[in-house]
């Protein structure tokens, strides 16, 4: 049953475990892989989300209810996850949310399609996309391979995949959790995408040789 | 005739999430079906992107350790006896 946030935060002042449980439970992993856009290490990441519940339960009384507590929770976990990145010097490039789209990245490589001079169809594929075998796509391996190439991500994209397709979050709940906007969560999720597609294709084409 | 507005294959795969995210304007949705309409690879490509959001839909998330569980549950003790 889904509860209001009122009701939510009114069960954890009440004290009320299961409560808290269930939100920590929840919320682990988008937590620990948005606190990854910003820490080294997955340690830390571990420490971060920590840290972040110490602080939500210290800040619950100030709770007003303006945003969503998701929401809420997701900036105290970023103010924290930056304070730590900090303490351990390291910088986060602004364009890695802010500006993903300032760096060109391709879907598909530029060499799978006829160049930009071709006289008949510049820009059409030379090498289509290779047919995936659609009775092995839910396979354990296939599965396994997928969960490799999302964690070859960027932390970036790694956490907005994550956060809309693992975790099943709509674009509005995403940019509110890392605060960046429809458009640069667009590039995000594009190049996660695109990437995890090109390594389904990498996998099964190496097989097939 | 040579639709000079027409998207090119390279063009089409950078749309692929717009597309399917409602985000392209109206000219561009209307270029982008009809590329679809004709083009078998831009149309296996967009099948094949759809597939993986099924696929990456299936991976199950980072459960929370037990122990780090215990841990948040004792802060949370700590916190409402704290509170009293």
């Amino acid at each position: 049953m889904e509860r209001s946030d009122a009701q939510l935060v009114e069960a954890l002042r009440a004290g009320d475990e299961e409560t808290f449980r269930v939100l920590v439970r929840e919320w682990h992993a988008p937590l620990l892989r948005v606190a990854q856009i910003f820490v080294p290490s997955r340690a830390i990441a571990e420490e971060v989300v920590q840290e972040t519940w110490l602080r939500v339960l210290g800040a619950l009384d100030r709770f007003e209810g303006r945003s969503s507590l998701k929401t809420w929770v997701f900036r105290i976990l970023a103010n924290t996850a930056k304070t730590r990145a900090q303490r351990e010097g390291r910088v986060i490039p602004f364009s890695s949310l802010q500006d993903p789209g300032r760096v060109p990245e391709a879907a598909v490589d530029a060499d799978r399609f006829l160049p930009d001079d071709h006289p008949q169809q510049p820009g059409a594929w030379a090498s289509p996309p290779r047919d995936l075998p659609e009775e092995r796509l839910l396979a354990s391996e296939t599965r396994t391979r997928i969960a490799a190439a999302i964690d070859d991500l960027p932390a970036n994209q790694r956490a907005v995949i994550m956060l809309r397709d693992v975790q099943g979050w709509s674009s509005t709940e995403v940019c509110n959790a890392l605060d960046i906007t429809e458009v640069n969560q667009r590039v995000l999720l594009h190049r996660a995408r695109t990437k995890v597609r090109n390594a389904l294709e990498d996998y099964f084409a190496v097989e097939n040789e | 005739m040579i639709d000079i507005e027409a998207f090119s294959c390279q063009e089409l795969v950078e749309l692929v999430t717009d597309f399917l995210e409602g985000a392209l304007s109206p000219g561009d949705l209307r270029r982008f079906e009809e590329h679809i309409a004709l083009c078998d690879a831009c149309t296996e490509y967009l099948h094949q992107l759809r597939e993986t959001i099924r696929i990456v839909g299936t991976i199950t998330p980072d459960d929370l350790s037990l122990e780090a569980e215990a841990e948040l549950l004792q802060v949370f003790a700590g916190w409402t006896a704290g509170a009293r």
